[in-house]
């Protein structure tokens, strides 16, 4: 009679499946044009070209990204500033920005590299194209304008969602200091227009205080 | 023949051809949205309503699709066999009662294909000869994989229709028992089940006369076999996706394989139709003939005789989403070692005890 009470409890375990899935309770897929879903904070997307929330570039184009890049897929010249009428607050500015979205792995290596914190990554990353030339993205469409909005390469596409572009700044680096325990509740970059001031980050200690017993996601 | 009885044989075929045509092309969409339920998917959603017309899409899509035919068939019976599979499939049906016969002028309209005085023979029949068509699409491929899956197909047929046979016997001399004299016809079989136990102890006058009670056990006996009889999940060894590519119908493509397709849905739906005919009472259920409008008690059997078939076709796809596919031996143990032996006492104990209840102890 085992093999019976094993079947009835497979079918118990299908039909409370379906049962949930019905009610909404555990159905997992989304439909997804129709619903996004929330991405995680440190989600991979497309980059951005942030700007100081004077309005200054802060890219100095020291070409660290295109070098730390294992894709190759940044192309940088930098340019020096004219002193009457600065791009960016050091000596020199990109004055040519290139990704290859093709060939880009979505590694984040280029904004850990960055020492201004002028390239970021969005929640963005819808960018297929029917074209290989389009796949390449200029310094115009990776450049944030001087209110903090950044430009979309198809703003028609019915899948360009701006909120996602409007993610930006400092916080997804990984190896920023704020994961040390004195730098706790710091904030640890500095804001761009549009996306303005972000919260730190929390730090560990608020996790290290929960009891062990507690189910922890990560 | 007059022409009004004439017209009315046309019109049982032709709206129980219709009916079952509809009913399978909700099945195949039914059965891909409970599954997708079951592991906590959306399934088709884009075709309609709920992805209602999905089938239809699917339909249309293969329809147009090139049927190829393979260099090393057995042509003639390459082209016969998806009409062999869905032939006796859509003949099964025509045997089922799906709602109370009714009266135009003095002729009366049974909501049957037909009414044969042989019914269940006809239907064990049937279902033997559906095996032809796997097994001949099977042969005349020219190719392992579908050679592989008639032979399994043959020996797993034979197997279960011996205890489905069975199974059915024990409903005939139990029926035999609750009219006058035995009938092996769909219709007669559903009449005997109209009204409840009430005779019997007046504690069951609120539970219908259904040969389930009595027939228990001869009911699991049943189902399982019309699982393995129509070569479904987990008895789905004929086509095994994952061992013989398609099984049978590999080498089918287009239109062809649609009828196969269509075929086995059609088999599930007759069979259901069947166990709820012989087992749940077919149409039989409460008309409210008089309180109601004439037009809603005349419908409500077929709708009972629906609901009844739908959940035990809503068995099969549970069943499907639930168990994995049985080893070939355990399928020949299961068949042989306790289905029919079970199928066997099981008609002896209730044979036994009928005889005991219409004719006494043979000592008093």
């Amino acid at each position: 009679m085992g093999v019976i009470r094993e079947f009835i409890k497979g079918l118990r375990v299908t039909g409370g499946t379906m049962l949930r899935t019905i009610t909404g309770e555990e159905l997992v897929t989304t439909e997804y044009p129709k619903e996004m879903r929330q991405k995680p904070p440190r989600f991979h997307g497309r980059h951005v070209l942030n700007r100081y929330p004077d309005g200054m570039e802060k890219c100095i184009g020291c070409e660290l990204c295109a070098g730390v890049c294992p894709a190759k897929c940044i192309f940088v010249r930098g340019m020096d500033n004219d002193p009457e009428n600065p791009t960016s607050p050091g000596e020199r500015f990109g004055f040519v920005y290139e990704i290859n979205m093709l060939r880009c792995i979505f590694c984040a290596l280029c904004v850990e590299a960055c020492p201004t914190e002028a390239i970021t990554m969005t929640h963005l990353f819808e960018m297929s194209t029917t074209n290989r030339e389009d796949a390449i993205y200029t310094r115009e469409t990776l450049l944030m304008d001087e209110k903090g909005g950044v430009p979309h390469m198809f703003p028609d596409d019915e899948l360009a969602d701006m909120d996602e572009l409007a993610v930006a700044d400092g916080w997804v680096k990984a190896t920023a200091p704020s994961g040390m325990a004195s730098y706790q509740g710091v904030k640890m970059w500095q804001g761009t227009p549009g996306p303005g001031d972000w919260d730190p980050e929390p730090g560990q200690s608020e996790l290290d205080a929960r009891s062990p017993t507690e189910d922890d996601d990560g | 023949m007059s022409w009004p009885e004439f017209g009315i044989i046309a019109f049982r075929v032709v709206v129980t051809f219709v009916l079952l045509l509809v009913v399978t092309v909700i099945n195949v969409w039914a059965e891909r949205k409970i599954l997708a339920d079951m592991q906590s998917r959306i399934g088709p959603s884009r075709a309609g309503p709920w992805g209602i017309l999905q089938t239809v899409a699917d339909g249309l899509k293969l329809f147009f699709k090139e049927s190829v035919i393979p260099r090393k068939v057995e042509l003639g019976m390459y082209l016969l066999a998806p009409f062999l599979a869905i032939i006796p499939a859509f003949l099964i049906f025509m045997m089922v009662p799906w709602g109370k016969p009714f009266m135009i002028g003095d002729h009366e309209v049974a909501l049957q294909g037909a009414d044969l005085n042989i019914g269940l023979l006809f239907i064990l029949a049937m279902s033997s000869m559906a095996v032809y068509g796997v097994v001949l699409a099977g042969w005349s491929s020219g190719s392992k994989y579908p050679l592989l899956g008639a032979v399994r197909a043959t020996a797993q047929a034979i197997s279960y229709e011996a205890a489905m046979g069975l199974a059915m016997v024990a409903v005939v001399v139990f029926t035999a028992t609750q009219g006058e004299g035995g009938t092996l016809s769909m219709a007669e079989i559903v009449e005997r089940q109209t009204g409840t136990w009430g005779d019997i102890s007046p504690v069951l006058s609120f539970v219908p006369r259904w040969n389930l009670f009595p027939q228990f056990v001869a009911f699991v006996i049943f189902l399982v076999a019309i699982v393995a009889e129509t070569n479904r999940a987990p008895f789905d060894l004929v086509e095994a996706e994952q061992e013989l590519v398609g099984g049978f119908h590999t080498e089918y493509s287009g239109m062809r394989f649609a009828m196969f397709f269509l075929a086995e849905y059609v088999n599930i739906f007759s069979m259901s139709a069947i166990a709820a005919t012989l087992f749940l009472g077919g149409w039989a259920g409460p008309t409210f003939e008089g309180s109601l409008p004439g037009l809603i008690s005349g419908s409500l059997p077929t709708i009972y005789f629906l609901i009844k078939t739908y959940a035990i076709v809503f068995i099969f796809f549970w069943l499907r989403a639930t168990l994995p596919r049985l080893r070939y031996d355990q399928l020949m143990t299961l068949g042989w070692k306790r289905l029919i032996p079970a199928a066997l006492t099981w008609l002896v104990i209730s044979t036994v005890a009928i005889g005991f209840r219409q004719f006494g102890a043979p000592w008093s």
